[in-house]
């Protein structure tokens, strides 16, 4: 019998062939650890009485709260440093990054590999063809004392994208919709292995991190896109990392990327997936574009495209954070920042910034926000009441110049 | 006697510890009196130890945050009975040697306020005169569980629940 793209990379990874349902151990190549759980997992470490067992396969960013928004963070941070100083692990300090981007950037994540994550979104390392999970801080401990985890090998969800991207439609417009379709826990406990065809093969990096990052949010332990295209351009690909044709899966959806249409996740569910259309002229107070989905330098070009020549509208504030210093480098010295700058959106360091509504745009009760991130729980953002409306960077930045939640197509004709 | 705590379905971990309340943000010792802050700002300060919580479907998606489930648990939380689970939040709760029992048909029956008893070791629910029994987690778990979580597992036998067992 065929083996899915998980069963192939745990397989690999156990030294035997696995399939579903099957707990595996195995060793891992990479723990990432970001700042707010860090205080945890040095604590759980030391109940396990242990050390890093292979220092060199840590990573420590701090990108959650960063800089430090007061003494509480300043402190925890502080302590990261110094442990990381002390065992030889890597820190990437403030200003560096978001965790999943930072990694990718570092070639910490590669393709046939295996990271794991104390952040739910490391199901993004799938992008490139890794396995990528999140996990808590005592299973990020225990990875990191043993350089192993213990796994259940996942069933298989597959997910076709077949076709060319519609102009003004965007990989989290695709993104969105799958989650649409597969609902909020569609694939929970699950792999959601991505096939792109027909055309599909041409979404770059970016659009494939994007993909894979949104599908924890129908319960995925991984998702991983089938490499292709530019992936096989930037890396050196494993021969066997690809499904076998036979391939046993659970559940097979497909999605024609040809007639999608711009989608808006619409306040509090991730799953509830609409139209721009059908909820066009809410009105908007704050406008963020950013995080592990939608914060790379593609995104940030679709942004200044759309706001080129034009002006966030009058009582509507634009927060820009950029997802790595190397992706605020590369838009400052192409000029994408002034155009973004000179419509009157603003800068932050880059990191997770507002996401989870810790600092740098936390939202006053009843405020909306249309947000490229990845989230729009009741009360992520700040207030328990505000509103958060997920979107691809071209809405956001539409919807910033208009006030109200749009697209850049409806902003030439109004605004013509 | 302990008390039933109902939720609905798709609880997610900023419903359970909203993240401007984590412990690097307030501090250690505060951390868990924001449990529910926002869904239902009465939980933290009126729960009490041995109470459970009954939950829906997909309970605890969302952050890998452990300390979500940590602030349960340093309230006294030790058991959740759920329709389904999200995939992190099972594993942070079985680290934490917190017992997640999954049981749609006696979620259903449990209503908010009822007094009922857990029996842990057997998984027998008593509400009065009524009693409901519920299917323990997989053995690989209860394995860890009765070392009191993963981490003291792995302290005592330096390997994973069933590793190097496997043929």
């Amino acid at each position: 019998m065929g083996l899915t793209l998980a069963e192939k990379i745990l397989s690999r990874r156990a030294g035997r062939p696995v399939e579903a349902g099957e707990l595996v151990v195995v060793e891992v190549d990479q723990v990432m650890v970001v700042d707010s759980i860090a205080g945890s997992f040095f604590k759980r470490l030391e109940q396990l009485g242990a050390a890093p067992r292979f220092p060199e396969k840590i990573a420590i960013v701090i990108d959650h709260v960063a800089p430090a928004a007061n003494v509480e963070v300043a402190k925890a941070q502080q302590e990261i440093r110094a442990w990381g100083n002390r065992y030889g692990c890597r820190v990437f300090d403030v200003g560096r990054g978001i965790c999943h981007q930072v990694l990718v950037e570092e070639g910490l994540a590669l393709p046939g590999g295996i990271v794991l994550g104390s952040d739910s979104h490391s199901t993004t390392y799938g992008g490139i063809g890794c396995f990528g999970s999140g996990m808590g801080a005592t299973d990020i401990a225990l990875a990191a004392a043993s350089g192993r985890t213990w796994l259940r090998v996942p069933e298989t969800v597959k997910v076709t994208f077949r076709g060319q991207l519609a102009p003004g439609v965007t990989a989290k417009d695709a993104a969105l919709e799958m989650i649409r379709v597969l609902t909020a826990d569609g694939a929970t406990y699950m792999s959601i292995e991505i096939h792109l065809i027909d055309g599909a093969e041409a979404l770059s990096r970016s659009q494939r991190l994007t993909l894979a990052n949104l599908t924890v949010e129908a319960g995925a332990k991984c998702g991983l896109v089938v490499p292709s295209g530019e992936i096989l351009e930037l890396y050196e690909v494993p021969d066997w990392l690809y499904p076998d044709p036979d391939a046993v899966y659970a559940k097979e959806v497909e999605i024609d990327l040809s007639r999608l249409t711009p989608r808006v996740s619409v306040p509090f569910y991730v799953d509830n997936v609409e139209e721009v259309a059908k909820v066009k002229g809410k009105k908007v107070d704050q406008v963020f574009v950013g995080t592990c989905t939608n914060g790379r330098l593609d995104d940030l070009h679709q942004v200044a495209e759309v706001l080129k020549g034009r002006k966030v509208a009058p009582g509507v504030r634009m927060l820009v954070i950029p997802a790595s210093s190397q992706v605020l480098e590369a838009a400052t010295r192409d000029g994408t920042l002034l155009t973004i700058l000179q419509a009157g959106a603003t800068l932050g360091t880059p990191g997770c910034g507002p996401c989870m509504g810790r600092h740098q745009g936390v939202l006053a009760p009843g405020e909306v926000c249309v947000s490229t991130s990845n989230r729009n729980f009741r009360g992520r953002m700040g207030a328990a009441d505000a509103e958060i409306y997920l979107a691809s960077p071209r809405v956001a930045a539409a919807s910033a110049v208009a006030g109200y939640i749009t697209t850049p197509e409806e902003l030439e004709v109004s605004h013509a | 006697m302990p008390r039933v705590w109902k939720f609905g379905d798709a609880i997610n971990t900023d419903d359970i510890l909203p993240g401007k309340y984590a412990p690097f943000m307030v501090g250690e010792d505060k951390f868990h009196t924001y449990a529910f802050a926002h869904l239902r700002p009465d939980f933290a300060s009126n729960y009490q130890p041995g109470d459970i919580l009954v939950c829906g479907k997909n309970t605890g998606l969302g952050s890998s945050r452990e300390y979500a489930p940590e602030a349960l648990r340093k309230l006294g939380l030790q058991a959740i009975i759920a329709k389904s689970y999200a995939r992190i939040f099972y594993r942070n709760l079985v680290n934490l040697g917190i017992m997640p029992f999954e049981a749609p048909e006696v979620v259903e029956v449990l209503q908010d306020g009822d007094e009922v008893e857990l029996d842990f070791e057997r998984g027998l629910l008593r509400r009065g005169a009524e009693t409901f029994q519920l299917r323990p987690p997989p053995a690989f778990l209860l394995e860890a569980l009765k070392e009191g979580s993963i981490l003291e597992y792995y302290r005592k036998y330096g390997r994973f629940p069933g590793e190097g067992l496997e043929g």
